[in-house]
């Protein structure tokens, strides 16, 4: 009955926070809402017993959403509301909510078939980390380590890109102490 | 029945625990300052009670009644919200952190823990960085520059200190293969000689940097600096809600204490005659003086130094550790 009782309010609070993520004019708004409702996201996870994945939940998007607001505070002023062209209301609506329809029903037809099976079932005794490490490692393996090597060149042309000017300090110290020492 | 028995348990430890850590966080103020004039040779507090001890109820009084002052162009709503954050999660992250060995009382085992999942530790870490989401949002809605200035430290510093503490984690973790905080205590149960600060030294370095910038103490307290941007993100706070930001951040250095303690220090094992629970006092109290001791001893660095050290010291220091650790275990 707990349970019910905490997905319920989960859910309510995801849905209001994702509500007002798309609502919402200010961008401050937009991005506190986006961090709330990702972490309530995780409760789901909990009730779950999936603690793991709730965690990481937690840790990805609270840091992932944390450079959203480094952009924000560097492009916008998050004290006013951006102003939105929106050409027709009607058509924003109407698309949203088909997609939203289309989303709901990929998801609901294959419960209705009831051909739902685990095709890796949870192990007994076994912890959470275990559980995803042994399928990480065996069936997961190979898109496991591609992703890896695309995150390793996703990083290597972020330095290259950035390291033009790696070898200046960002502070003038050493100018100012020499000239400081010259009198100037 | 036995669900509500279960939830009627862990609501009341929950409130103990709120309640203790928040009186604790209060305390810890107090002693800051008495800390801090003995050692500038200094008296601090005296006047309010015996050796100043009222102090401490003088300035809960002073917070609770002052005016609660919202800038006309703050976005009003963020901007009461920021100090709720900062504390909360500051208090949820305790949820899983285990302070005492189990003890009966009225024939009735207790576990000193609220909750014991069996990946406590990134739980704690995890939460315990949303807690930096507080002086973000309180320095992005005051519609003020030093606040703002402060919510981009905030975010900086955020970014950097995540994956050292990360990375340098990572090495005990792999010699203990759990995430649980009480296996991790366990494994080091039976003297000092297993306390892990033996096996992983440079980890526990890292690992207590981290934690002061995790904090925001000095010498990482970038975000809300005086000589540089006035309070940072909390120039334009008054009242309680300033004081919710320091009862987080005195809560939080209270979680990184049991951490280290519990992660490096042995944990709750007891040591000879002395019970465990008496060893776990006394290693928070340790860390509590030393962050107060490094509080008085260094000077500040700045947000650049800060970065530099993390991403050119530290996270290469921490990835050389792992690389060694995961050699020595195959």
């Amino acid at each position: 009955m707990y349970e019910t009782v905490a997905f319920y309010i989960f859910s309510i609070l995801t849905l209001g926070m994702f509500g007002i993520v798309v609502m919402s004019k200010n961008a401050l708004y937009a991005m506190s809402a986006l961090a709330g409702g990702m972490i309530f996201i995780s409760g789901f996870f909990f009730i779950l017993d999936a603690e793991f994945l709730g965690v990481v939940q937690i840790v990805v998007y609270s840091g992932a959403i944390m450079a959203l607001y480094a952009f924000g505070m560097m492009f916008f002023d998050t004290t006013r509301d951006v102003s939105e062209k929106m050409r027709s209301k009607k058509i924003a609506y109407t698309l949203s909510i088909l997609s939203a329809i289309l989303i709901v029903a990929i998801l609901c037809i294959p419960l209705v078939s009831e051909s739902i099976e685990a095709s890796y079932p949870a192990i007994e005794n076994v912890g959470n980390i275990q559980m995803v490490g042994l399928i990480l490692f065996t069936k997961y393996l190979v898109p496991f380590e591609l992703a890896a090597i695309m995150l390793l060149v996703a990083m290597i042309s972020g330095i290259v890109l950035a390291s033009k000017k790696m070898d200046e300090h960002l502070a003038i110290e050493e100018d100012e102490c020499e000239m400081l020492k010259e009198g100037k | 029945m036995f669900e509500t028995a279960v939830i009627v348990e862990t609501v009341v430890k929950a409130v103990i625990v709120v309640a203790v850590v928040a009186a604790m966080a209060g305390f810890a103020t107090f002693i800051e300052r008495k800390v801090l004039a003995f050692m500038q040779r200094r008296l601090g507090p005296m006047h309010v009670g015996p050796y100043g001890l009222l102090q401490l109820a003088a300035d809960g009084i002073k917070l609770f009644t002052k005016e609660d002052i919202i800038p006309q162009n703050a976005i009003k709503p963020i901007f009461m919200i920021a100090p709720v954050v900062a504390a909360t999660s500051a208090f949820v992250a305790m949820a899983a952190v285990p302070y005492f060995p189990e003890f009966t009382l009225f024939g009735y085992t207790i576990h000193p823990i609220i909750s014991d999942i069996n990946v406590a530790l990134l739980y704690v870490m995890g939460v315990a960085s949303v807690g930096i989401y507080g002086p973000l949002l309180a320095g992005m809605s005051s519609a003020n520059k030093w606040s703002l200035l402060g919510a981009a430290r905030a975010v900086v510093q955020m970014l950097s200190f995540e994956v050292v503490s990360g990375l340098s984690i990572l090495a005990p973790i792999m010699l203990i293969g759990s995430l649980s905080l009480i296996d991790i205590n366990d494994y080091q149960s039976g003297g000092i000689s297993n306390w892990l600060i033996w096996k992983q030294p440079l980890a526990f370095v890292l690992f207590a940097i981290a934690g002061f910038m995790e904090t925001n103490r000095a010498p990482f307290d970038t975000v809300e600096f005086e000589a540089e941007v006035v309070a940072g993100y909390a120039t334009e706070y008054s009242g309680m809600r300033w004081g919710l930001f320091f009862i987080g951040e005195y809560a939080n250095m209270i979680t990184i204490s049991v951490l280290v303690s519990i992660i490096f220090m042995g944990g709750y094992a007891p040591l000879g005659f002395i019970p465990g629970a008496v060893m776990m006092l006394l290693k928070v109290s340790f860390w509590i003086f030393l962050f107060l001791w490094v509080r008085a001893a260094w000077p500040h660095v700045r947000p650049d130094q800060l970065m530099w050290v993390c991403w050119k010291v530290m996270m290469p220091l921490a990835v050389v550790n792992i690389l060694i650790t995961g050699f020595v275990l195959i």
